[in-house]
């Protein structure tokens, strides 16, 4: 029953989720009436739920980003704040990202929690800021260009045309719409898979649906009500309220979107070039709401169209403002939910640099005399201990990020319970579980050294060299450390 | 593909109404060359002709219609699109309507305005034939629309030049002023099918912009 009232903030979420991302897909074409809005809906939410329940689960069995957040009511509360960040922007017709409102609530939990902010987090979004916009809108000009010259050349019938756009807009819909289930499940039920109160269940005898699988499916149908319910304000911004766009400019809009999302967010495609030592395209943060917004304004700075820039004006500020409001929000709330509901929010994080640890970091060739002055000391606060290892050492950022990981204490154990319920065996390679099976009911006071020795039984549990045919391999990896981590530590069941 | 089998219904259908438009602006400069021979049989059966083209056309512009908005086609361009078929189902309105008044009053056109009438048909049935041909561009090439319509004002113009020599010529006869009223009004009837025309290409000049931004 908990779980389940924990759960409904994960499908709030999903349905704000629905109601402000299904805009960057179908906006353009329900904006130009090519699409109808209820056909688009109806599109958008069955690819959805195909793409979160088949894609999704494949995919994304981490924990999402939420997966930072250690308890459950924690991650109940920080999705709530988030879902009702963009609950609130879609009300206001914004289009925001849904990601951005959960990185920002996350902050606003390690705040609360004195947990230590990766850095990475702020960096990604105020790149973000810049780098998508630019992106997608250099790639709208030049596939207007050439959709244009394509047009000029072929001179197909307008009403074959119409066709053919309309086409092509359902289709990109449709793949969007598969692609945002599969990509943003996780971040809208990815928390809950350790607590999956789900198990598999056959269809008519014809496939096997896993726990995970059915948790995505709940969640995905949830993003589908919201696509359905109140989606459509968000799509006429999109689509008509910050520039009138035509069909084709509409369309061309759509496919920026999907290609700058693909080349540049990619993961499968860079390993793919990269296995077949071809360049690779540079990584770099990229948001949905971002591309679509930068392609439009591309495509009419390109033709000379009107933008209402006072529109233009409100969707950037809804931009920055969504991770603060949302890290606010998620603050107060996080307090309300300790304090007035008396629901551990936060674990405790202890650290501590011990003899181990040091001789780790200098395996790792980080080394500083200051370390010693604090070492042995026990902190129950992580940005304490930050601020005494900026203070005591002359180590860098990554450096001290490393040192605070490492110094991170808790209790784990390899449970041979948990790893027959729990672990999808699908996920992980034969030799990565035989590994866990044969560590089985160690214990280990750090989860580095449960990884170290992971690593050492079986080569599949090791990172392999950073290059970028590794990366997705690596990262993979890290995901499923992550998700180790959280299953098996021990003070989610036997602390007070 | 019901998308694009709808489209392609459409667009038959849009092409047959041009076909019929331009075979009645066919049938119409036959029928005032038969009138103008005497030709009594030719010229009823030019009626009888002309009348089943503007119904069949009338029938074909309802059913692009009805398509276009059942199907939600063409969105952007609707409403230009229906306003081009309904102005150009306007021509064949036109001349049905002028060879059905030579058919009621059955005027009598002295020998030496045989000429003058002969060419304005002629060149009313120009005007009608290239807005036709303008209008299949704009499905088809907008870039060309432009190309084709100056033929349009060019047959219009020349069509406004005849009519007003030939009623200057009439009004300087010694006809009965009956007669003359008569004979003017019948030379307006003609030049009509032009003005039709040009009406039908300024707004193509408008839709063409339009479709090319």
């Amino acid at each position: 029953m908990g779980l389940l009232l924990f759960l409904s903030s994960g499908l709030f979420l999903g349905w704000s989720l629905g109601a402000n991302d299904a805009a960057n897909v179908f906006g353009t074409a329900v904006g130009t009436r090519m699409v109808r809005f209820r056909t688009a809906a109806v599109i958008c939410a069955v690819f959805i739920v195909l793409g979160a329940t088949l894609s999704g689960a494949g995919a994304a069995h981490t924990l999402g980003r939420l997966g930072a957040v250690n308890t459950l009511a924690g991650a109940f509360t920080v999705a709530l704040a988030a879902a009702l960040t963009t609950f609130w922007m879609t009300r206001l017709k914004m289009p925001v990202s849904t990601s951005q409102a959960i990185v920002g609530a996350i902050i606003g939990w390690n705040i609360y929690a004195a947990s230590v902010t990766d850095t990475d987090s702020l960096t990604r979004i105020v790149l973000t800021w810049v780098a998508c916009p630019l992106i997608s809108g250099t790639l709208a000009v030049v596939l207007f260009m050439l959709i244009r010259w394509l047009i000029n050349t072929t001179n197909p019938h307008l009403l074959r045309l119409d066709a053919m756009t309309r086409a092509g807009l359902i289709l990109a819909g449709a793949f969007g719409s598969y692609s945002l289930g599969a990509n943003n499940i996780a971040n809208v039920m990815g928390v809950f898979v350790p607590e999956n109160p789900f198990g598999d269940l056959s269809v008519f005898g014809l496939f096997v649906l896993s726990g995970t699988q059915q948790l995505f499916l709940l969640g995905s149908v949830a993003i589908g009500v919201g696509v359905f319910t109140y989606s459509e304000r968000v799509m006429r911004t999109v689509g008509g309220g910050l520039v009138r766009l035509s069909p084709v400019p509409a369309l061309v809009v759509v496919l920026a979107h999907s290609i700058t999302l693909f080349l540049f967010a990619s993961e499968g495609l860079e390993h793919f070039l990269a296995s077949h030592h071809l360049p690779t395209f540079p990584l770099v943060p990229v948001s949905s709401s971002q591309a679509v917004v930068g392609a439009i304004v591309g495509i009419s700075l390109f033709k000379g169209a009107p933008i209402r820039y006072r529109v233009l004006g409100e969707i950037s500020v809804g931009w920055i403002t969504t991770p603060i409001i949302a890290g606010v929000v998620a603050f107060l709330m996080l307090f309300f939910v300790d304090n007035v509901f008396d629901q551990r929010v936060h674990q405790d994080m202890r650290y501590r640099i011990d003899r181990i640890v040091v001789e780790e970091l200098a395996r790792q060739g980080v080394a500083d005399a200051g370390l010693d002055e604090i070492a042995g000391t026990t902190f129950a606060n992580g940005v304490k201990f930050k601020r005494d290892l900026e203070t005591a050492t002359t180590l860098a950022e990554d450096d001290i990020h490393r040192v605070i990981e490492l110094s991170r204490l808790g209790h784990w154990m390899i449970d041979p319970g948990i790893l027959a319920e729990k672990i999808d065996t699908r996920w992980l390679t034969a030799a990565q579980l035989d590994a866990l099976r044969t560590l089985a009911d160690r214990r280990y006071e750090r989860s580095w050294l449960m990884h170290r020795e992971l690593a050492a039984t079986s080569p599949d549990w090791s990172e392999r060299p950073p290059a970028a045919i590794h990366r997705s391999w690596n990262k993979e990896l890290a995901a499923k450390l992550v998700f180790l981590d959280r299953v098996f530590r021990l003070e989610r069941r036997d602390e007070p | 593909m019901s998308l694009f089998k709808s489209s392609r219904i459409v667009e038959k259908q849009i092409d047959e109404f041009l076909d019929t438009v331009a075979e009645g602006a066919l049938v119409f400069r036959s029928g005032i060359n038969a009138y103008l021979e005497s030709a009594r049989a030719e010229f009823e059966a030019s009626i009888i002709e002309i009348g089943k083209l503007e119904n069949r056309a009338d029938i074909l512009s309802r059913e692009v219609e009805s398509h276009l908005y059942s199907h939600s086609l063409i969105p952007e361009h609707r409403g230009d699109v229906l306003g081009l078929l309904e102005h150009t189902d306007n021509i064949i309105d036109t001349v049905k309507m002028s060879l059905m008044q030579f058919s009621v009053e059955h005027p009598v056109i002295p020998d030496e305005f045989d000429a003058g009438y002969r060419k304005l048909g002629e060149a009313s049935y120009q005007a009608a034939d290239a807005v036709v041909v303008s209008t299949r561009a704009f499905f088809r090439d907008a870039t060309a629309v432009k190309d084709t319509l100056f033929k349009v004002h060019h047959y219009e113009k020349e069509a406004d030049g005849i009519s007003d020599t030939l009623k200057r010529a009439i009004f300087a006869s010694d006809l009965e002023l009956a007669h003359k009223t008569q004979l003017r009004y019948f030379a307006l009837n003609v030049e009509r099918i032009s003005d039709r025309a040009e009406e039908v290409a300024d707004r193509l000049a408008i839709y063409a912009i339009k479709r090319n931004t």
